[in-house]
């Protein structure tokens, strides 16, 4: 494709690095994500992965490098930070409140809310909770019993998406998945990603990040490949194959499938 | 299951193991208050089911009311105020030593005004100093509120307090002459049921209460959803703090008196009505009527056996015993949900 009829760029990362103490998590690290592009980032264990997107959401501050939306320089200090701009994020552990209803849940921190004395007391409206959850869940084809189901009492399917569908509720520009099919049996893993297409339809821009190559050559347009911290390789999908972007995982490149890994 | 608005137990429910589990935890207050009241009204025919005696009961333990509104509130962050006992009395010192020299508006603002301040200090504590566990912070609190308690009254109790000040803790509404006698209603009992209906709706209907239900389920998700957390745990031991000065307020009117001793031990009393009642200690669950359940329940076991002439000792077994099964059937329920 030629570079002039892509679409703009939404999110973009320019060296960043991010240090825990002596811990080196990432080291100048760049990327950028498209308008309605689906990205994959792969890497082994530790490689950073979840750390990089951790910084894209606004819970880690990078140690250096500066993020742009929109081509505009951004810096969060909270996630609710990088909420207001459309930047979502499905965390590996999901991040729900299991106590709370699936509902209460997809509204958690942007409650629906009637208020009363200039914003001094705020109402749950529970009411237009239940309604919009169901509306929205019905968009995204989730289904469920009911919306006032305890997440606690979901299946772990179904709780991915109802952390999809928080992350989707609200104008979602950028929507970061973090192993969303790691825990999931096979049937779960096919909504799921089928899910991720939908959002793509939509004009969202997404990052997974999954080791299953099956998702990546699935869903994704780009693979990018972390490895110790760095950025390793990247390429369009129709460009590579599964065997070399397993060799980028184990740190290889140029990878040919002679590797034992390759037949498992 | 902490939902108002939701009737269908039945729905999430998966087993006919389950179902009991829901509906214990859902009504097991209710069955053990009924049993309560059904075995006292056998002993005592009587006294206990009067006007008089209901009353007492609500009087009587409208401080442990006030101060479990407090504690059901941090235990519902998964937190712990062991600091209420001692900020009851700091309070109540201060607002008896106050008394003497400040005009009474004063003197009715300064406890509970106290107690904020070391619910406050509390809350800043536990979320600024990163302190590993609520505890250790309380505990301290529970020490220093203690001394000083005894150093604003040089360790000395403080007696006459002016009237606009005795009014909550020692007014009645009178209600004229029946059953037996002039009756009477205690403005306390008033204000107690006041309380719990109005942080009813906090906890349920506003968005404050629910975001407490959500921290204590799961803070780390309340935090990145945009929660401030920090800032919700410092309101809830504020208001902790409140609820004890508030308590120290009411005793300081119902005993005319402020005295440095006042709510030893009284924090371990409420923590156990809260629990009694079906909170969760490990946050994220629980009711505001299930506490008033508990409180309930405290009240009726020493109202029973204060009527039966039965020695507090075996009040306090028996409070022992009914906390460790309460406890259990938390466990056992979270075992049960926790097991796909
Ligand atoms: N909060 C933290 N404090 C200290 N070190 C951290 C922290 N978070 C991550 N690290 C370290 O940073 C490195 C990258 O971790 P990260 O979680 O980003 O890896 P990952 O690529 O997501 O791995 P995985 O595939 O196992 O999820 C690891 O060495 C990890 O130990
Ligand atoms: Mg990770």
């Amino acid at each position: 494709m030629n570079e002039m009829d892509r679409p703009p760029v939404v999110l973009e990362a320019r060296g960043i690095s991010k240090y825990f103490g002596a811990v080196t998590a990432l080291e100048d690290v760049s990327f950028s994500l498209r308008k309605g592009e689906v990205i994959g980032i792969v890497g082994d264990n530790g490689a950073g992965k979840s750390t990089l997107m951790k910084v894209l959401s606004g819970l880690y501050r990078p140690s250096e490098g500066k993020l742009l939306f929109e081509g505009n320089e951004v810096n969060f200090s909270t996630p609710s930070d990088a909420r207001r701009l459309g930047i979502e994020m499905v965390y590996q552990d999901l991040a729900l409140a299991e106590n709370m209803n699936i509902a209460e849940n997809i509204f958690l921190g942007t409650e629906p809310r009637r208020t009363f004395l200039g914003g001094l007391i705020s109402f749950y409206d529970h009411r237009q909770a239940r309604a919009r959850a169901s509306e929205h869940l019905e968009t995204l084809k989730i289904h469920v019993k009911s919306v006032e189901q305890a997440v606690g009492d979901l299946s772990g399917g179904q709780r991915q998406a109802v952390a999809i569908a928080r992350a989707t509720a609200f104008d979602a520009k950028v929507v970061i998945m973090d192993e969303p099919t790691a825990a999931l049996a096979i049937r779960e893993v096919g909504k799921v990603l089928d899910l991720i297409k939908d959002l793509k339809k939509r004009g969202i821009s997404v990052i997974l990040i999954s080791h299953r190559m099956d998702d990546i050559f699935y869903v994704c347009d780009r693979v990018l490949a972390l490895f110790h911290g760095k950025n390793f390789a990247q390429a369009d999908l129709g460009d590579t194959s599964r065997s070399e972007v397993i060799g980028w995982i184990m740190g290889t490149l140029n990878h040919k499938g002679t590797l034992a890994h390759d037949r498992l | 299951m902490t939902d108002s608005d939701s009737s269908d137990a039945g729905d999430r429910t998966t087993g006919k193991r389950l179902d009991v589990v829901a509906l214990l935890d859902r009504y097991g207050i209710v069955i053990v208050i009924a049993v309560l009241g059904l075995l006292i009204y056998a002993s005592q025919p009587d006294v206990f089911f009067t006007w008089r005696n209901i009353t007492n009961i609500l009087n009587q333990n409208s401080v442990h009311a006030i101060l479990a509104i407090g504690m059901f509130m941090v235990i519902l962050t998964a937190g712990i105020d062991l600091s209420v006992g001692s900020v009851l009395a700091l309070s109540m010192m201060c607002l008896a030593v106050l008394s003497a020299s400040m005009p009474w508006p004063v003197t009715l603002v300064i406890g509970p005004l106290v107690g904020s301040v070391a619910g406050f200090v509390n809350g800043v504590g536990i979320t600024k100093l990163k302190m590993p566990h609520p505890f250790i912070m309380t505990l301290g609190m529970l020490f220093a509120a203690r001394g000083l308690a005894n150093i604003v009254s040089g360790g000395v109790p403080y007696s006459g307090l002016p009237d606009p000040v005795r009014f909550l803790g020692s007014a009645r509404i009178p209600l004229g002459e029946w059953g037996g006698g002039m009756q009477s209603l205690p403005v306390v009992v008033v204000f107690v049921v006041a309380l719990y209906i109005g942080f009813h709706i906090v906890f349920e209907h506003t968005v404050f209460g629910r975001r407490l239900y959500s921290i204590g389920g799961n803070p780390q998700a309340a935090r990145v959803s945009g929660i401030d957390v920090d800032r919700h745990l410092i309101i809830v031991y504020t208001i902790c703090g409140f609820m004890a000065g508030l308590a120290g307020l009411v005793m300081a009117g119902r005993t005319n008196s402020g005295f440095p001793n006042a709510g030893m031990g009284i924090e371990l009393e409420a923590i156990a009505a809260v629990i009694i009642g079906g909170a969760s200690f490990f946050g994220g669950r629980g009711t505001l009527i299930g506490v008033f359940g508990g409180v309930l329940v405290m009240g009726l076991i020493n109202n029973g056996l204060n009527l039966n002439n039965v020695s507090v000792f075996y009040q306090q077994v028996l409070i022992g015993i009914i906390i460790v099964v309460a406890v259990s059937v938390d466990v056992f329920r979270r075992n049960v949900s926790t097991r796909k």
